[in-house]
């Protein structure tokens, strides 16, 4: 009798909890991300829909600006006092020292970062890294589609910015507006997810059946699936290649939050 | 209640942040009783601030193995495929070290199930491959940290389904200030590499 009225309780305060949140308009700069299912290009074994609940995402990439804001909250993630063990020597290469970011754009995303950092970041902003399936979630969206993937314009859009040079010097919010009002998920900088090593493209894993051999076996003419494909399978085995301290300067993040 | 403990490690990891101050003046306290010690190095694994149970319900501190050399692995013990064939290749390994440096190694086995893996099933797990004395340390976390230390380690896992995870399987040598010594990647491998540096390691403990 007694846990069941603490049931009610608590379920009481959970729905409390759920509604002022779930009505909630999203805080400033975070875009609402409704439920959903979608099916990895990689990373599963049974191509089964993989089942994403509602969350928050910020709309842009974590700027130069807003990071040299927590650092001097957080001094030490300083590039001279951060510990080796949370990100390696080219972190924040291209700042001058600690509290400067030089000639770098303010507007441009921060790179250079480690996983580590990326993360800490988040937390003290109350958020946290999507996870990678959020992440794919999100960026399978083009301006009017929740999953633009089959689509051939943008795997093309996709694969012609992996060509491209030096994006991270771009200020974010200048690519493409995607269905769900959030930018720059394509054609900017690759980002930081919190799972990020829970891919497997190394064959090591005896559940490995990610490393399609249709993608490199001369299978006649391109289309658009093998466009999505390949695109997906960059950004997975570029994923599978990093470890948390590593560092690059096309490599940057943006936070996420949960709504429960 | 799944909720609810959600919501209190958020707000615990929001605490974490601000209060910051506080932890300086409990560092300062902690640092107090490690007079003697020289301050933990830049690369070392007791820079992680990760709180852990043990098969025994203990909770602790990583930084508390200080001064131990440690030979870590990642593992599930719902596992029917690749750990059991790692959980052997650590007992190799301890078999091999001399009894002489049996209290200056430390073999710890990290779940990446916390899930499942509750202290009293890391404790069953200890039983049944004769794991169950003070050499060996179970522990687990949530899945947040469980994931950092993955991180740390250079440990890649997905969970795959409810009860079956894919993982690299590595096994870490740490000196005794907690820094990366070795590791050793693959199953059934040649271990004299791993167990030549864990002896090494624990000439130069005290």
């Amino acid at each position: 009798m007694e846990t069941q009225q603490l049931n009610r309780i608590q379920f009481c305060l959970i729905m409390l909890l759920g509604v002022s949140i779930s009505f909630a308009q999203a805080p400033k700069n975070m875009a609402r991300i409704s439920a959903g299912s979608y099916v990895p290009l990689y990373g599963t074994d049974n191509k089964l829909p993989i089942k994403v609940d509602a969350f928050l995402i910020d709309i842009y990439p974590v700027t130069n600006y807003e990071y040299l804001t927590f650092i001097k909250n957080y001094p030490e993630y300083g590039k001279s006092k951060i510990k080796r063990l949370f990100a390696d020597k080219s972190y924040l290469t291209k700042w001058p020292n600690d509290l400067s970011f030089g000639k770098l754009n303010p507007k441009s995303p921060v790179t250079d970062i480690s996983w580590f950092a990326a993360k800490k970041y988040c937390e003290c902003q109350g958020k946290r890294l999507a996870t990678l399936d959020e992440w794919e979630y999100v960026g399978m969206a083009d301006e009017k589609r929740i999953d633009a993937r089959s689509k051939e314009e943008f795997n093309k859009y996709i694969l012609s910015w992996y060509e491209k040079n030096n994006t991270y010097n771009n200020p974010v919010g200048e690519t493409y507006k995607n269905y769900w009002g959030v930018y720059d998920m394509n054609g900017l900088v690759w980002e930081w997810t919190f799972d990020f090593n829970s891919t497997f493209l190394s064959g090591e894993s005896r559940k490995d059946k990610d490393t399609d051999s249709n993608l490199f076996c001369g299978s006649g003419s391109i289309n658009a699936t093998d466009l999505m494909n390949y695109a997906a399978f960059m950004r997975y085995a570029f994923r599978g290649s990093l470890k948390a301290s590593y560092t690059t300067k096309n490599l940057g993040f943006r936070c996420a939050k949960s709504l429960k | 209640m799944k909720k609810l403990l959600l919501f209190s490690l958020f707000t615990l990891l929001i605490i974490g942040c601000q209060s910051k101050v506080e932890n300086k003046n409990t560092q300062k306290e902690d640092s107090k009783q490690e007079l003697d010690k020289k301050p933990i190095s830049d690369l070392s694994i007791y820079n992680l601030p990760e709180k852990w149970t043990t098969q025994n319900g203990k909770h602790i501190e990583l930084k508390e193995l200080r001064g131990k050399v440690l030979v870590m692995v990642m593992i599930y013990t719902s596992c029917k495929a690749a750990c059991p064939r790692l959980v052997a290749d650590m007992r190799n390994i301890e078999k091999k070290v001399p009894d002489a440096f049996k209290d200056k190694v430390q073999y710890v086995l990290v779940s990446i199930d916390p899930e499942t893996d509750t202290p009293e099933r890391l404790k069953a797990f200890a039983k049944e491959n004769q794991m169950d004395n003070n050499q060996w340390l179970f522990l687990r976390s949530n899945d947040e940290q469980t994931r950092e230390f993955s991180a740390v380690l250079a440990v890649n896992y997905k969970k795959i389904s409810p009860l079956d995870f894919s993982h690299s399987n590595i096994i870490s040598v740490f000196n005794a200030e907690g820094e990366l010594a070795f590791q050793q990647e693959g199953l059934g491998v040649d271990n004299e590499k791993a167990i030549a540096k864990i002896k090494e390691e624990a000439e130069k403990v005290n």
